[in-house]
């Protein structure tokens, strides 16, 4: 059940952040923090099918998380659910066409690694 | 460096502490409430609904959904190669949280783990923010 639940956060939060870089980037940055101005810019997030399917998925993630919780160690949990970072490193070089240099990859690693030794 | 690109750093980590402070809280009271509430909403789904009423568990949502809207604005103009292993410092403050507030026990491997994504995270900090084209619907500053 508790690893179930670890494979589900994982794939889910895995796709949903990639869906929700590819939507903001779509959208453009955010340069005017005023509150009329962020009122605008979250309407057109709103509208946007990349940030909507990422939502989705993100609420999958947080329940399941939220379920996680409800039966492991904030100390387990947390740590555990990080063993996406590899897997979404991997698809910010190939989906997103982000330019990953070798510090990069490395520092990914390095967090991993650590993530590995976290949830021993 | 320019003064538009040290603008940009200074958003950059003030946005990047928010995004940080805002799971680290979040996931502390999210954990807090559920042990209070003692709901295993693995077992018991119709949990949730009562959960979300415990304070613990509304104050983690709240401040979890803080969290999602700090990281789309910070991901509108950095990498998500660079976003995913700065925040991980979080990992830092949720061990520590872990073992001084929930009294939960922290291992040396824990412990080392925890160094070890210090030093991917300093390793990903001294990289460019953004590596791709990116176009704006907003005008940008002069």
């Amino acid at each position: 059940m508790k690893w179930g639940l670890v494979v589900i956060i994982v794939v889910s939060t895995t796709f949903g952040e990639v869906l929700q870089t590819l939507g903001m980037k779509r959208h453009g940055e955010i340069l005017n923090f005023r509150p009329g101005a962020l009122r605008k810019a979250g309407a057109l997030v709103a509208k946007n099918p990349y940030i909507l399917i990422s939502l989705c998925l993100m609420a999958v993630s947080f329940f399941s998380f939220m379920a996680l919780l409800s039966i492991a160690d904030l100390s387990f949990a947390v740590p555990v659910t990080a063993a996406s970072y590899v897997l979404e490193t991997i698809l910010a070089k190939y989906v997103l066409k982000e330019r990953v240099c070798r510090k990069r990859w490395v520092g990914a690693v390095l967090v991993a690694g650590g993530v590995a030794l976290l949830a021993l | 460096m320019n003064v538009a690109s040290s603008h940009l750093r200074t958003k950059t980590r003030l946005l990047t502490v928010i995004v940080v402070t805002s799971n680290v809280l979040g996931n502390f009271c999210l954990s807090r409430g559920l042990k209070r509430a003692a709901i295993s909403l693995a077992f018991f789904p119709l949990g949730y609904i009562e959960a979300l009423f415990h304070p613990w568990v509304a104050v983690g949502v709240t401040l979890l959904i803080l969290w999602l809207l700090s990281r789309m604005a910070l991901l509108s103009w950095a990498d998500l190669s660079y976003v995913l292993p700065v925040t991980a410092v979080g990992y830092l403050f949720t061990a520590i949280i872990g073992k001084f507030f929930l009294f939960e026990q922290v291992s040396w491997q824990r412990w080392a783990g925890t160094f070890l994504i210090m030093a991917g995270v300093g390793m990903v900090s001294s990289t460019p923010l953004r590596t791709t084209y990116h176009h704006t619907t907003e005008a940008r500053p002069k």
